[in-house]
């Protein structure tokens, strides 16, 4: 099957071993994956922050990237949340009929990385290899907007050698919410440091999520407090193998 | 016309109270606690209803329709409310509101009320006017006794007094009500009210109460509660006024139905109120033999008139929604400034104060769906929320500093080379502020990340460089 990859912005710039493991996976997996480089973000920062015209033309643009693709794959439930949520309100918005038709053909055609994985090419166990001690943040998007339910679970379980632990309080926010981090930066951090006692509760080596946002501010906040414990994308634990493990 | 919510105009922005307020620990701890037992049971409660999507979906609907047809509805109440012997008043604002119940106290003559279950009258700030005139009011619902006599703010919806704990509940009563001694434990504290309430209920003359539900076709009012205070009040006085917002309209007694069954689960977490008052009129010789009806707008015709944002005025009140969120758990209500406190808090007070007073609440929020999970009548707040912020933006209300980040950030993603081009330059002006692959001392809202959090660096290589470059060394 082709596969585009829509890495998303943060992705890109901060976190290329996350779009490079989706690439190895699926590649692993007897696809082939194709990285149309006229993209750049799905507009959700600017949406959710309340400039609605500037992600207005963002999705404009991603629209105009991905026509006629086959399959998207997103390694980031909440740019997928903002697709299939915000992107047919914004259409209807336009009063554009083409614009709605082209969110309307679009939409069956993106997928979070998990769902793409067990949904669409019905994998559970990709052949990774990662002997460590893990535990899974769920993030709200993927819970509430997507509800993947255990979908990266069954991925995690079914990598040779790995460890999966029960995160405590699992549905509770993280605190990132984007520009909220730093509106309000001292709500954030309070909610954080409930994430990341959790996540020390575990005893993990590893906490891992399907969103690189939430593991930006857990990862951030585990990295200062010198911890040891290090964050790590689904898709880089499910990119590991025995010949080349990725820890 | 002037509207007002409570004292939210002069309250300070969200992130500065909030900022205070968790460094009080005894809050926080009474708060967690508070909210962890009542989602436990909520929860539990929720689970054992096999319909319960099915009836948030039946409650949606009810409001939807209530809410379009709002000026029917309305007219259809007043019509049945004084046909059954009651009076009712159309208060635009506040202060109309205020002018009216002061003007009904004079009339009777009377120096005291006692009052129950009316988050209204806070936001109408009823207390200080009935004060200004001469008039004691007595709040006679425990958590908002407590509330008055700390002479303190209301911090939950449903829970006002949440923020405190048994003992300084204890040292409040004993001050306030001069008692010598008083235990901590709860039947000691609810003695203690109850001695000082009965003595108010049997000698005061006229009530005040708000209500959960006013039914268009009957012109009855539903007020629950767990105490039965509430029931003494709607029915020992000789006068009962009843502040009723609105939104509080249902078109037919049956829709009780749904709403009795979502509101205590919700709540509570009880499977139902131990107190469901229902009233019709008066009725001779039983109950309060002059019964008046405020319906207040104070705003509410313009949340109705904004079609994204219609849904906030669906609310029941049943305070999930705060319990629920994250953010509410770690700050308590007061950090909200309004007597409207969390999420339905951050999307009800700037729309009914006006946004230029409270351009702060919509972004008090992960928008992490929480409430939206829980609310029993559906209401999507965190998609208001994000319409709310909209409006801020596009008024001219968010900061100088992020307006330009935002247009600068939409400009280098206008374009896959553009952003390429973004990511080179970012590379070189991270330079100054990296040491060992982190960001450090970094400015504005940026270094407000690293308070507690760090920051890796912007690596060497995005992917799509490695994508190119890869590109390159394997030809397709």
């Amino acid at each position: 099957m082709l596969i585009s990859l829509f890495v998303t912005c943060y992705n890109d710039v901060l976190f290329p071993e996350t779009g490079k493991a989706v690439v190895k996976v699926l590649e692993r997996l007897g696809h082939t994956v194709e990285f149309r480089d006229a993209q750049t973000c799905c507009g959700q920062m600017h949406y959710n922050t309340g400039y609605r015209r500037e992600a207005l033309s963002l999705m404009r643009h991603f629209l105009d990237v991905f026509r006629g693709v086959e399959v998207v794959c997103v390694p980031s439930a909440s740019c997928v949340a903002m697709i299939r949520d915000s992107f047919p309100r914004m259409a209807a918005e336009t009063n554009d009929a083409g614009v709605a038709d082209q969110v309307e053909e679009l939409l069956p055609r993106v997928f979070e990385f998990s769902e793409l994985l067990i949904d669409k090419l019905q994998v559970t166990d990709v052949g990774a290899f990662y002997p460590h001690t893990v535990t899974l943040h769920t993030s709200c998007h993927s819970l509430r907007s997507l509800q993947v339910g255990d979908r990266p679970m069954r991925l995690l379980r079914s990598v040779r050698g790995l460890t999966l632990t029960e995160l405590p309080n699992a549905d509770q926010c993280c605190g990132f919410g984007g520009t909220f981090a730093v509106k309000n930066a001292e709500v954030s951090a309070a909610m954080l440091s409930d994430k990341t006692r959790c996540v020390l509760d575990t005893g993990s080596e590893v906490c891992t999520a399907g969103d690189n946002s939430c593991l930006l501010q857990i990862g951030g906040a585990l990295s200062r407090q010198q911890t040891g414990v290090k964050c790590l994308h689904l898709a880089e634990i499910l990119a590991a193998t025995e010949s080349g493990s990725q820890s | 016309m002037s509207v007002r919510i409570g004292e939210a105009a002069q309250a300070p922005a969200f992130p500065i109270a909030a900022k205070k307020l968790l460094a009080d620990t005894q809050l926080r701890h009474n708060v967690r606690h508070a909210t962890d037992v009542i989602r436990a049971k909520r929860e539990r409660v929720v689970a054992e209803m096999p319909d319960w999507q099915e009836l948030r979906e039946s409650a949606r609907q009810i409001k939807k329709h209530t809410l379009r047809y709002l000026d029917s509805y309305l007219e259809q109440f007043e019509e049945a409310c004084t046909r059954a012997g009651g009076r009712v008043h159309w208060a635009r604002d506040a202060d109309e509101a205020n002018t009216i119940i002061v003007g009904i106290m004079r009339t009777l003559n009377e120096k005291e009320v006692i009052k129950v279950k009316t988050m209204t009258s806070d936001e109408i700030r009823l207390n200080p006017a009935l004060e200004a005139a001469g008039i004691t009011p007595y709040e006679t619902d425990l958590a908002d006794l407590i509330v008055q006599l700390g002479e303190d703010r209301p911090s939950h919806i449903v829970v006002p007094a949440l923020h405190r704990n048994r003992m300084e509940i204890r040292r409040i009563f004993i001050e306030k009500m001069k008692l010598k001694e008083l235990g901590d434990r709860p039947e000691d504290l609810t003695n203690a009210a109850r001695r000082y309430l009965r003595e108010k209920f049997l000698r005061v003359r006229v009530g005040i109460s708000g209500a959960n539900f006013a039914i268009a076709e009957t012109g009855g009012v539903c007020v629950v509660e767990s105490e039965g205070n509430g029931r003494m009040c709607l029915s020992l006085p000789q006068v009962l006024i009843s502040l009723i917002g609105i939104e509080k309209i249902i078109p037919r007694f049956e829709d009780l139905e749904v709403f009795l069954q979502l509101l205590p689960r919700s709540a509570t977490g009880e499977r139902m109120n131990p107190y469901n008052s229902l009233w019709t009129g008066v009725a001779a010789g039983d109950g309060p033999q002059e019964f008046h009806v405020v319906l207040l707008d104070n705003g509410r015709t313009k949340v109705l008139a904004d079609e994204a944002a219609r849904d906030t005025l669906a609310c029941i009140r049943c305070g999930a929604c705060l319990n629920a969120c994250p953010v509410y758990r770690q700050t308590g209500g007061h950090a909200y400034g309004s007597v409207y406190a969390g999420p339905i808090g951050a999307i009800l007070t700037p729309q009914l104060q006006s946004l230029e007073h409270s351009t702060s609440l919509p972004y008090a929020s992960s928008l992490c769906g929480a409430c939206y999970e829980v609310c029993p009548v559906k209401i999507n707040i965190p998609e208001i929320l994000v319409h709310l912020r909209g409006k801020i933006v596009e008024e001219g209300g968010a900061p100088f500093s992020e307006r330009l980040a935002m247009k600068g950030a939409a400009f280098a993603l206008s374009h896959g080379n553009r952003f390429a081009s973004a990511q080179k330059l970012a590379r070189v002006v991270q330079w100054p502020f990296e040491r060992d692959g982190l960001l450090k001392n970094l400015p504005g809202l940026l270094g407000s990340w690293l308070q507690v959090r760090d920051l890796p660096a912007v690596p060497l290589e995005s992917f799509r460089d490695w994508w190119a470059k890869r590109a390159q060394e394997i030809p397709s």
